[in-house]
């Protein structure tokens, strides 16, 4: 199963190379890991996508909160949560193909955000796998470079990850 | 007070209590060193190999409990502690190793004597730090002992570059009384309603066992583990690491478990119906194949490391918490009246037991005309009155150590259980005899192994530790030789050993004594020579019969119930057996 796990963690050097590290070290895959400082800057959040069976789903969040520099995660798996991914596509486009390419990032609810007379960059965010439809539904030779920025989430509700 | 770096790392040793640094001197901690020159209130035992450091200090903890100091400088110094370091982080000792680096100035440029030690230890501490500034030095020392200290001990990384220690920067210092950690909060006590649960089921047991390991001894809880076995009158068995949390000669101790534990352990392991698994974590040398393990049991397993839990195998009564606290939890539970356990079933799971106990597997050939390392071990408990600190190295003569002396009382049994570090005998005896000087230590060794760590003959010397060095010496890395022989038709790939030094001569040239043996006879009188040698370090040279095998042996993929047994015992049983 996929899960995305959210980590709290000291803003230390080397905190990061904790975190990656137990994952070789353990032989736990990671699909993303995104990380940024926090509004309390002593802090840096992490998203973290793995994939496992549940035994080692547990291991791997047991092992995470084993990290001194962890102070708090969550399983976003374990309740509702929304996750959203950024992506940027930059696509080869024709005059012919220019009106399709727009209509279909219309469907997606992508953004053309740069244009040249053969290109165009088209920035979409969503659940990773509705950006893999839509890179599933265009032509594969017209891809020039794929940006993904790896799924951040958040959980529905009242409750949140903090202190 | 004004301190500089240097001085308030000294300062701070001092006010946190510690008694020994191990150490050896270089560049990047001169300042360190001069600091440490100025007092004399901490004893510096300079070693002469850096990874001896790490096993010294670690041996030290092991029979004190209180936490190991290590001081090595950056670069090779560094390095050269790794292993230690290693063996500590797997069997959970808690050891603070200083390292010096090279100026912040010129970190990441690949200076003299530079290596990411932060990086390179990442995998094999608890934790690590690296000092940025002065001002950091009191709060981080004091955080590198909490962590090592609590929860499950480990060992703690302090990486000091070298113009942290710089003696012209002074600052005024105070021991920082307060530590606290948003990020780390070690369990305590375990779950009032776990407890009572797991107590419930071991009450319902027929056939339970108590299985407990190294984690009885770091959390001293070997009285309230003694107190439960004689109330509930079940059998414990011991992991290796466990070895002296309860008495080895009390006939509820029914030997080691796992792949050279005694066939009744290992049997009643597999026909069990209710385990307490106690500071024990089901490493792969205690369960063989895994699918196979324990079949009929239901676990109750109490661990302060939530990881250590259902890691391996899966767990019906999981309890997080301090094994003491735990263990005191359920005694309160059974004083209060919880305690009818099934009488009948009992009496018939001991009946069961003494039968296995009949194989008499640690039986061995008594008539030999060779030296048999068992009997050196049986001779060795007996001399010391099994109330020596034995330490260890790894191979054959480790197993016969743990089968053969009796440990009756926690932190007497001193090796490297989880990374089975080859080198770690004599800087641990050496740990061990600086921390009580008035208790008779012994390493029992191989003459590979010893090879490994040989050069801490000198520390010895030096600081007069007169440990005793038992070289069980079977001209063949045994425990490898074992393995070929079961598994690759004895082809003895690079497992002899040639060239072999004259021990005797080198003992004498480090100033110690040197006996060679090579006769049953003369065993226990080289024994009893050797601990009457009071003040001096003896090398007992044993010259052991080559061809002897570890037995009971689980072979890789078998179960509990599939052991090899030595063969010719002749009994009953036995016979029915074959
Ligand atoms: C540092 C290290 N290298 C290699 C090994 C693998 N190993 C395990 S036991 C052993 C042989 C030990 O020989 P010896 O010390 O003579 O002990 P014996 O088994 O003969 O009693 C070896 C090489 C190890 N445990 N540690
Ligand atoms: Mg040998």
């Amino acid at each position: 199963m996929r899960h995305i796990i959210s980590i709290l963690i000291e803003n230390e050097a080397g905190a990061l190379s904790r975190v990656a590290g137990l994952f070789t070290a353990r032989g736990y895959n990671i699909e993303s890991l995104t990380v940024a400082m926090t509004e309390d800057k002593t802090l840096s959040r992490m998203t973290l996508v793995t994939h496992g069976s549940d035994r080692v789903i547990e291991q791997i969040t047991k092992q995470l909160n084993k990290l001194i520099d962890v102070v708090k995660l969550i399983d976003l798996e374990d309740a509702v949560h929304i996750e959203r991914e950024l992506m940027m596509v930059k696509i080869k486009t024709s005059r012919e193909s220019r009106q399709e390419m727009k209509r279909t990032a219309d469907i997606f609810r992508g953004k053309i955000i740069d244009v040249t007379p053969y290109t165009y960059v088209i920035e979409m965010t969503g659940t990773s796998a509705k950006l893999d439809s839509f890179l599933a539904v265009i032509d594969e030779k017209s891809i020039i470079e794929v940006v993904r920025s790896g799924a951040t989430g958040i959980s529905r509700g009242e409750k949140g990850l903090h202190l | 007070m004004e301190l500089s770096g240097g001085q308030i790392v000294v300062q701070y040793l001092k006010d946190e209590g510690v008694e020994f640094i191990f150490g050896y001197p270089g560049g990047a901690v001169l300042h360190l060193y001069d600091a440490l020159f100025h007092q004399d209130d901490i004893k510096h035992i300079l070693v002469r190999h850096e990874q001896a450091a790490t096993h010294a200090a670690d041996s030290y903890a092991r029979v004190t409990g209180k936490p190991g100091v290590v001081l090595v400088t950056s670069g090779p110094g560094a390095t050269n502690a790794v292993t230690g370091i290693a063996t500590a982080y797997m069997d959970s000792i808690p050891m603070v190793v200083i390292s010096g680096q090279v100026p912040s100035a010129v970190i990441g440029s690949d200076a003299f004597q530079e290596v990411d030690m932060v990086g390179i230890t990442r995998p094999c501490v608890k934790h690590n730090f690296l000092v940025k500034d002065v001002k950091d030095i009191a709060n981080i020392l004091k955080k590198a002992f909490y962590v090592a200290t609590t929860g499950r001990p480990g060992p703690v990384v302090v990486d000091i570059p070298k113009d942290i220690t710089d003696p012209s920067v002074k600052i005024p210092y105070k021991y920082p009384k307060k530590v606290s950690m948003r990020s780390y909060n070690p369990a305590t006590k375990g779950h009032s309603g776990q407890i009572k649960k797991a107590l419930d089921l071991l009450l319902t047991a027929k056939k339970p066992m108590i299985y407990a390991g190294g984690g009885v001894i770091l959390s001293e809880a070997s009285k309230e583990l003694i107190k439960l076995v004689e109330t509930l009158g079940y059998p414990i068995t011991h992991t290796l690491m466990g070895l002296g949390g309860y008495p080895a000669t009390d006939k509820q101790f029914v030997g080691m478990l796992g792949m050279h534990g005694t066939y009744e352990a290992n049997m009643s392991m597999h026909e069990s119906d209710v385990i307490i698994a106690i500071g024990a974590r089901f490493d792969d040398r205690v369960t063989g194949k895994l699918d196979r393990f324990c079949p009929y049991a239901k676990i109750i397993h109490i661990d302060i490391d939530p990881a250590s839990i259902a890691k391996t195998v899966k767990v019906d009564i999981p309890i997080v918490g301090d094994i003491k606290s735990v263990l005191k939890e359920m005694l309160a539970l059974i004083e209060e009246g919880h305690n009818k356990t099934n009488v009948t079933a009992l009496a018939a799971w001991w009946v069961q037991i003494n039968k296995w106990r009949e194989v008499n597997c640690l039986e061995y050939n008594r008539e030999s005309r060779l030296i048999k390392p068992q009997y050196v071990i049986e001779q060795l408990y007996e001399v010391t009155k099994g109330e020596a600190i034995i330490t260890s190295d790894v191979g054959q003569h480790q197993m016969f150590a743990s089968q053969y002396y009796h440990f009756n009382k926690p932190r007497r049994w001193i090796n490297s259980g989880g990374l089975g570090t080859m080198g770690f005998g004599l800087p641990a005896a050496i740990g061990a005899k600086l921390a009580y000087p008035e208790m008779e230590v012994a390493c029992v060794t191989g003459e590979a192994s010893i090879q490994m760590c040989i050069q801490e003959l000198a520390t010895a010397l030096q600081y007069e530790t007169p440990v005793k060095i038992i070289n069980l010496n079977n001209r063949y890395m045994g425990m490898v030789r074992q393995w070929q022989e079961f598994s690759y038709e004895s082809r003895y790939s690079h497992s002899y050993m040639e060239a072999i030094p004259d021990f005797v001569k080198l003992a004498e040239a480090y100033g110690h004594v040197g006996i060679q043996i090579d006769k049953p006879e003369e065993v226990r009188p080289a024994l009893e020579e050797a601990f009457a040698l009071k003040d001096r370090t003896v090398f007992l040279d044993i010259l052991t019969d080559r061809t002897e095998n570890v037995y009971p042996m689980i072979e890789s993929g078998k179960a509990h119930n599939e052991m090899k047994l030595r063969v010719a015992i002749d009994t009953p049983i036995n016979r029915e057996l074959a």
